[in-house]
């Protein structure tokens, strides 16, 4: 009965592609917009996973977030460091700069101070030039979007094309001078502002005048020692807060969900996704097996099984959910890939497919339980009515 | 009560009621019937008489109040629904009124239903079908769709959708009302043959009195009752 059961949904041609455009643009508008929600999630910590040696990040006790920056004395360097079992500690300046660009106008950009010595919490992917020229003086390392967009300069004529910056090239940070040593590419912050690199001296000195100017101690812990226990030590013996780079993440994460809109912007968006695909292809099977309710009493008349008949719409359901959710799931997939050089901040993790799956399920679930409570309840009877 | 062995139908005092209270309607008041193998007998009356119940009844799609209703040997009352569900796809053949044939399957996939709703191999199925198609002339038409074929032929196609399993009983609801006069005599001959060539018995409510002739016997309905059984005219 299953090519009965096929033929039936895939001939109704115009309720076919019905139910399936519900289905896509419900699985689309779901998987698209949590794919944004996780991608500017992950971008809210991108500087921390950016960052590959430290262990644990040692921090004020009131951050809250990446972006809170509660800066401390530099002694507390020098306390980290004399904790047992902390292999290393590098200190790790993180701020908010101006910089003036041709125009006149000001940008500003996420600077991040690395350890002079070992220049530790470097970028991950030098696109030109090498970390080690931050050495030289005045370096800074710009990341390549930020290069090529906000920081970019103006060619000389009113509509003319944006000139990226390039090596060489000098930019004005705070009043000061700064060369850029190197082009660099970094996952994309939150704000998407242009990201610097450079010395952690260096990096105090663009900074504006404030007593204190550690922002993170980045920590490396000893072999064999328990990152957990480096970090419940660290705080137990400073006083200030430690964290895996996996629980500041978290810490993060869950500040912007807790304190921004962000979540229950996204929510409304996927809830309508769900609704309207509940809504436009719920109803478009249900009112598919209306239709066919002609055809369900003439096979029920002919002796086939309220079971067989459930199977014929679990098929129908199964199949057009499929369809639906790869059409839909495979879109929002190729819109994050089109776009992918583009600020768009999309990701697609398999547990948001999965989601997005739970919830086409659970659309063509219930439609399909309004058909069968039809067809289960239905007196072949209605055959003989004319 | 016993039915004789080749008794097909057999029904004494049989009645349905439906709704209840003052919103009762007696449709069947005391049904007595025996219908033969290799007969072929029409149901009549007007509108409303019950006809199409007691042919529901018959065919075991719908359950009866009151009286005794043996079918093939079968009696419904002591069948569980299961039983009866898997006793009418198995003995019993329909032709309804306006064909019922599934728009998107073709001439011959249509005929294959019964076969595969009995859980024969979908391909025997279609072999078989397609046998029986060339019986009722439609050959050439096996894998047209339902709207490709005239009246007549949809309803051959019906005719053959309702024996393709060999059932021993065939119930008819109007199968010529939608069709033209000549039409409609075609369809007659072929249920005819049908009936009388494999024994199987055939019962057919008409309104349709220029079919009347092709009848053994017609029983004739009024207000839930059976009021006399004739034969057909002319003999």
């Amino acid at each position: 009965m299953n090519i009965v059961a096929l033929k039936m949904l895939v001939g109704d041609r115009a309720k076919y592609l019905g139910i399936i455009t519900g289905l896509m643009f419900a699985s689309l508008l779901i998987t698209q917009q949590m794919g944004i929600f996780v991608g500017l999630m992950i971008r809210s910590y991108s500087t921390i996973t950016d960052m590959a040696y430290p262990d644990i990040w040692v921090m004020d006790p009131k951050v809250q977030f990446i972006d809170d920056i509660k800066p401390m004395q530099d002694t507390q360097l020098y306390r980290v460091r004399s904790v047992e079992g902390v292999e290393w500690a590098t200190p790790l300046y993180k701020g908010l700069i101006k910089a003036r660009l041709d125009s006149g106008l000001y940008q500003t950009c996420i600077v991040l101070g690395l350890d002079d010595a070992t220049l530790i919490g470097g970028p991950p992917e030098m696109v030109e030039g090498r970390l080690a020229d931050l050495r030289q003086s005045d370096a800074i390392i710009v990341n390549r979007i930020g290069a090529t967009e906000k920081l970019c300069r103006s060619s000389g004529r009113p509509d003319g094309p944006k000139i990226p910056l390039k090596v060489g090239d000098t930019v004005e940070l705070n009043d000061h001078r700064a060369v850029v040593v190197g082009l660099c590419d970094v996952t994309r912050t939150f704000q998407s502002q242009p990201v610097i690199y450079t010395t952690y001296s260096r990096a105090t000195i663009f900074a504006p005048i404030e007593r204190k100017k550690l922002t993170f101690v980045l920590v490396k812990a000893a072999a064999g020692q328990d990152k957990q226990a480096l970090c419940d030590r660290i705080h137990r013996v400073t006083g200030l807060a430690a964290y895996t780079k996996e629980q500041f993440s978290d810490l993060t994460v869950n500040y912007y969900l807790k304190y921004t809109g962000i979540p229950i912007n996204f929510g409304i968006t996927v809830a309508l996704g769900f609704v309207v695909g509940t809504a436009i292809a719920g109803q478009t099977f249900y009112n598919f097996t209306l239709d066919h309710l002609r055809h369900f009493g003439a096979l029920k008349a002919m002796g086939a099984t309220n079971g067989q008949l459930l199977k014929m719409i679990v098929l129908q359901s199964v199949l057009v959910g499929a369809i639906g959710y790869g059409l839909g799931t495979g879109a929002a997939a190729g819109i994050g890939y089109l776009m992918r050089d583009t600020s768009l901040a999309f990701r697609l993790p398999w547990q948001l497919m999965a989601a997005s799956a739970a919830a086409i399920g659970l659309i063509c679930t219930a439609s399909a339980i309004l058909s069968m409570r039809r067809v289960t309840s239905l007196e072949p009877a209605i055959v003989f009515k004319s | 009560m016993v039915a004789q062995p080749n008794i097909s139908v057999f029904c004494r005092s049989v009645t349905k009621t439906y709704g209840s209270g003052n919103a009762a309607v007696q449709a069947l008041r005391g049904i007595d019937l025996d219908a033969r193998e290799g007969e072929l007998m029409m149901l009549v009356g007007p509108s409303g008489c019950g006809k199409t119940t007691l042919i529901s009844v018959i065919a075991g799609i719908l359950d009866h109040d009151g009286g005794h209703c043996t079918v093939l040997g079968r009696n419904y009352a002591e069948m569980d629904p299961r039983e009866r569900v898997r006793h009418r796809g198995r003995n019993v053949g329909f032709v309804f009124q306006a064909f019922n044939l599934i728009p998107t399957l073709t001439a011959v996939e249509n005929v294959a239903v019964p076969l595969m709703i009995n859980g024969t191999p979908r391909r025997t199925a279609v072999r078989r079908a397609a046998e029986i198609l060339e019986r009722v002339d439609l050959s050439g038409r096996m894998h047209s769709l339902p709207a490709q074929l005239s009246g007549g032929q949809q309803q051959r196609v019906a005719i053959a959708r309702a024996m393709v399993h060999d059932p021993r009983l065939i119930v008819c609801d109007e199968p010529t009302s939608a069709l033209d006069h000549e039409t409609g005599r075609r369809i007659m001959d072929l249920l005819r043959g049908i009936a009388m060539n494999d024994r199987r018995c055939l019962i057919i409510v008409t309104h349709d009195t220029r079919i009347f002739d092709f009848a053994d016997r017609i029983a004739k309905m009024d207000d839930g009752r059976i009021v006399e059984i004739v034969a057909p005219p002319g003999e």
